[in-house]
């Protein structure tokens, strides 16, 4: 059941141009920043020689490529998952799931996992692109799954934030708004951990970079996937429980 | 036999606003109920907490004797339900739309393609299954939202304003398969146009302020009992001939030539007062028996002048 949901999920984002238009806009800035740290591996190619333990392709290409993706799919997410729930809303089609034989919460699952296809391809497309970098050169493989595993877990975490968003609006455009908002808020507030003060701890566990940094540097702690986890399963059980009350309030 | 679908005191409130009241009716298989009422009377709530999609602010639903608050996976399992606006993605195409509500309601893989296939046929949807549903008329939407909602042969309908939007030709086809469902299911259809409610429904249920105001039962098969009927003379007498007629208490003329008679008691029947009106030689071209009043009862109801 949750799959048929997130197949017709899938479908729709695919049957419209919003899909593949932001795939390829993204692609194609993507492919820029990559061409960009490329040329810069270039120019420093010849000092890193010199060094000793210098910082290979993984640490000047790799990581800045799956910081950019991250930076990227930050700004696409919520045009992505705007519509997953309110679109239903206003166009009444939600009716159709509700007088189905389906729980909220396979509702609510099913349009995540259809959201998380369409991520799926933007990680795909990412790895590919770092994988390329095997034909003329070596890459550290596992620091490179660290940080795919990290970017894999962002964007879920978005995902999960623009469907609990997308459930408090009727109007797709508002349910953006306030993802980009609670979005921007997470990467932003790790900015006055560097104050000296009681709170900056709090504020640093709270912002997504802190825990996305450690797993860039090819740093996998349990704490950091627990953050992540925890995110996602608070959105999805807020989104479940707001659906909830749709039917008994208008 | 027990009811498809159970309603004990139903009460629905929108803030202060009472939507329904003490609403209880039951609806056995075999049996389409039409529930009449004015814009604002509680009609589509009704419908919407029926269908799962509404919880009542107080009393008890049980579909096919399953309680659908307290079990409503269960209880939805067997109901089809066609919202005032029906929900469909336009992107879809008419056949990936109904494979995906059968599959929303359980149909198994293997029968699927015949539950489509039916449903299709039923609905007159075969020639534009590969079509865009965005790119169908409305009528024809209006067809697929149907079709989405009996896809899965729930034992129980229920169709909020099913022939909206459709045209004369459609209306009857409509109406042809809601009869047609009506033999082994249970349908609940909400409506505002009352030849439909006579044309479909074995009974009735006037909703009036969010409170049942009357129920009755509409069998096609009992003859009229107003009374009343309309004739249409080629060659009209003066008015106070026809009322000299035996057995009519009373005439009025409509337009040129046509009259409503009133009967005076039932020991007359039709065919005495055709004898009658053939024999005055005023040129008899039509007799009607006029159907019982359900719009005399509507509007009295409705506009509350007087109680029944």
């Amino acid at each position: 059941m949750i799959l048929t949901i997130a197949g017709r999920e899938l479908r729709s984002l695919f049957l419209s141009p919003l899909a593949w238009s932001l795939l390829a806009v993204m692609q194609f800035i993507l492919a820029w920043l990559f061409l960009v740290q490329m040329e810069s591996f270039d120019l420093l190619q010849a000092r890193l020689v010199t060094i000793e333990n210098a910082p290979g392709l993984t640490d000047l290409v790799v990581v800045p490529l799956l910081g950019n993706v991250a930076i990227v799919t930050l700004l696409l997410v919520p045009l992505l998952s705007m519509r997953l729930i309110s679109e239903e809303l206003r166009s009444g089609t939600f009716s159709l799931l509700l007088s189905a034989p389906v729980s909220i919460s396979r509702i609510v699952l099913g349009k995540y996992l259809g959201l998380l296809g369409v991520l799926g391809v933007i990680l795909l497309i990412s790895l590919l692109m770092a994988l390329s970098l095997l034909a003329g050169g070596e890459l550290d493989l596992g620091r490179l799954a660290a940080g795919l595993l990290g970017l894999g877990l962002v964007l879920a975490a978005s995902a999960a934030i623009g469907l609990y968003m997308s459930t408090l609006s009727s109007q797709p455009s508002v349910a953006a708004v306030g993802s980009y908002g609670l979005l921007l808020f997470l990467w932003s507030i790790n900015l006055a951990a560097g104050a000296e003060g009681k709170g900056s701890a709090l504020f640093a566990w709270i912002a997504m970079p802190t825990h996305f940094d450690r797993l860039l540097s090819g740093l996998v702690r349990s704490s950091d996937l627990i953050y992540f986890i925890l995110c996602i399963s608070i959105c999805l059980i807020l989104a479940v429980r707001r659906l909830d009350t749709l039917r008994t309030r208008p | 036999m027990d009811p498809l679908i159970k309603t004990e005191g139903l009460y629905r409130y929108y803030g202060g606003h009472c939507a329904v009241r003490d609403l209880s009716f039951e609806l056995y298989p075999g049996e389409v109920l039409g529930l009449l009422g004015p814009n604002g009377a509680g009609k589509s709530s009704t419908l919407r907490m029926l269908a799962g999609n509404l919880a009542p602010s107080a009393g008890n639903i049980w579909l096919n004797g399953v309680n659908l608050q307290a079990n409503p996976i269960q209880a939805t399992g067997g109901v089809g339900y066609l919202p005032e606006n029906p929900p469909l993605y336009p992107e879809l195409t008419v056949d990936e739309y109904l494979y995906y509500c059968a599959r929303l309601h359980r149909v198994s893989r293997g029968v699927i393609d015949e539950a489509v296939l039916t449903a299709k046929g039923h609905c007159g949807l075969d020639a534009v299954g590969q079509r865009l549903i965005g790119n169908l008329s409305k009528g024809y939407q209006q067809r697929v939202g149907i079709a989405q909602a009996i896809v899965h042969n729930p034992a129980v309908v229920i169709l909020d304003e099913p022939t909206v939007g459709l045209d004369p030709i459609q209306m009857r086809e409509i109406r042809s398969l809601i009869c047609g469902l009506g033999t082994e299911r249970g349908v609940i259809l909400s409506t505002h146009i009352l030849p439909e409610v006579q044309a479909t429904c074995s009974r009735v249920l006037i909703l009036h302020q969010g409170e049942q105001a009357y129920a009755a039962s509409l069998k096609h098969d009992v003859g009229p009992a107003s009374g009343c009927f309309l004739i249409r003379l080629a060659e009209p007498p003066e008015l106070d001939a026809l009322t000299a007629v035996q057995g009519i208490s009373y005439a009025d003329q409509l337009a040129d030539g046509h009259y409503r008679l009133y009967l005076e008691g039932a020991e007359c029947s039709a065919g005495k007062l055709i004898e009658q009106l053939v024999q005055g030689g005023w040129g008899l071209e039509e007799f009607i028996a006029e159907q019982p009043g359900l719009e005399q009862v509507f509007v009295r109801i409705t506009t509350g002048e007087q109680s029944i």
